[in-house]
């Protein structure tokens, strides 16, 4: 049976909630740019930085960032994965660089993130937030921003469900994988 | 499904058009990464790559090397000329020797066509057709309606001339196939003897009279006339055929006002094409040989990702 754990209310609180945890660590807006990574990332990192500017009346960066070229399985998947444009227009370097995914899981898409950050300028910091944390890490990453923990099997799927990614409302489900529904 | 599934790229006949539009498609995240101030993605890291030229090259060999060097694969190159083919092994003997190094995808020229059919079929490496004789050049094609699809939206419906020695010519061949599977009108024009007889049933417009099809076209590709058509006898001179069929700022006042010039090099300024038109406004000349390493980068990422699932047991 697929679990509700989120819905588009809770989704838009955490947000909010993290959108004033960046605000509190960094003291304000000051040198904050916030990249998410495609393609629920992508929307999650918009929000938040629209959630900055109401609080603050100001405009953060906000990039995008495909990982596809960086990913540590290409060499194993049997035809090569979609790859869709990054786009950062501004630099980097010397920024606060707020990283934004969905869900953080085994962190091998955060450290194909990492590199290809370091491809296009070296940041001041580097700091994570995402909507879920399901646990069952196999690399030396952790959230700086979490929206909500979730204990998961590993033979469970977390999905997240975007408005603009998905044209249904907002909520997060957890399921048995191979099951139906 | 997935969304490409060749090992090789030998030519456009064999590709769908939803493939070609999925070669556009990521040739465009690619060309992103040659913006950027480190001009490098790690997705072929440990791949390597052969360029075997067995025709001179500067742009296309120079292109694919970028491409691969982009995608972090490593490259050599080795060209026919004082190969071992001159102490008489066959061009598949050397292929198969140069793939016993574990070498995972070549990128082969030949002034006969076939060859890197030929190859494809006797070895496990991906092959990709860097222009095999009058037959095809399937990434400059590519790379053509790549720059056609940025600068207009669509390749649909445009209306596409092709002026020069379609005889001799791999570029329009290759063009001709794809611009047709993906919509566009295209015509071909030039002298009638640099025309082949039935080129019709390539789905194509046949024009003898340059003036009569510049007015309605989109875009009007010329091709590079090689000095020898007239020893050849193929024409009576090359300044005739300068007046009658190069491209030029009067011919360019009777185009619509947002036409492409284009051109996949080398130019015979003057000739096919003036000066002034090639450095002019319209032209894109510079922007096709850009989009030419995006357009590789995303056939070798695309082939190398491919299993080659018919020599599998």
């Amino acid at each position: 049976m697929p679990r509700k754990i989120m819905d588009s209310e809770s989704i838009k609180r955490a947000l909010t909630r993290i959108s004033h945890e960046i605000l509190e660590k960094n003291k304000g807006i000051g040198e904050i740019c916030i990249v998410g990574i495609r393609t629920r990332g992508a929307f999650l990192a918009e929000r938040i930085s629209q959630l900055i500017e109401q609080i603050e009346g100001e405009k953060v960066p906000v990039g995008i960032l495909d990982i596809t070229l960086y990913r540590d399985d290409l060499t194993l998947a049997s035809s090569q994965p979609v790859v869709h444009e990054t786009l950062i227009k501004f630099d980097i370097s010397g920024k606060k660089l707020i990283l934004v995914d969905d869900v953080l899981y085994t962190g091998r898409t955060i450290r194909a993130a990492l590199d290809a950050i370091t491809d296009f300028g070296r940041p001041a910091q580097i700091q994570l937030a995402v909507l879920i944390d399901r646990g069952h890490r196999e690399l030396p990453i952790r959230a700086d921003y979490v929206g909500k923990n979730i204990p998961t099997a590993a033979n469970e799927s977390v999905r997240v469900i975007l408005q603009e990614a998905d044209e249904a409302a907002d909520e997060v489900i957890v399921k048995k994988v191979g099951a139906n529904g | 499904m997935d969304k490409w599934s060749k090992h090789d790229l030998l030519d456009l006949q064999t590709l769908s058009a939803e493939e070609i539009e999925h070669v556009l498609e990521t040739a465009k995240s690619f060309k992103e990464v040659s913006s950027r101030e480190v001009k490098k993605v790690p997705a072929l890291r440990g791949k390597t790559i052969v360029s075997l030229f067995f025709e001179p090259s500067t742009r296309t060999r120079g292109s694919f090397e970028l491409a691969a060097k982009r995608l972090s694969a490593d490259t050599i190159n080795m060209s026919g000329s004082g190969s071992s083919l001159s102490k008489g092994e066959t061009i598949v003997d050397m292929a198969k020797n140069i793939e016993a190094m574990n070498v995972d995808l070549i990128i082969v020229r030949h002034s006969v066509a076939g060859v890197p059919h030929k190859l494809a079929e006797n070895l496990n490496a991906s092959v990709v057709n860097a222009g095999d004789g009058c037959r095809s050049h399937p990434t400059q094609a590519l790379l053509d309606m790549f720059t056609i699809k940025d600068k207009l939206g669509e390749i649909k419906g445009k209306k596409v001339v092709i002026v020069g020695d379609i005889l001799h010519s791999r570029v329009a061949r290759s063009n001709i196939v794809g611009l047709t599977k993906l919509g566009a009108e295209v015509t071909v024009c030039g002298p009638s003897t640099l025309i082949p007889i039935g080129i019709e049933q390539m789905g194509v417009k046949v024009s003898y009279d340059i003036d009569a099809v510049i007015p309605d076209q989109d875009v009007i590709m010329l091709l590079r006339l090689q000095k020898e058509r007239q020893e050849e006898h193929y024409l009576s001179s090359i300044r005739e055929y300068a007046k009658t069929f190069g491209f030029n700022a009067n011919r360019l006042k009777m185009a619509k006002k947002d036409v492409l010039v284009m051109h996949p090099g080398p130019t015979n300024r003057g000739v096919e094409l003036s000066g002034e038109v090639a450095d002019g406004a319209r032209s894109v000349i510079l922007d096709q040989v850009t989009n030419g390493v995006a357009v590789r980068m995303a056939v070798l990422y695309l082939t190398l990702g491919t299993k080659d699932v018919s020599k599998e047991e």
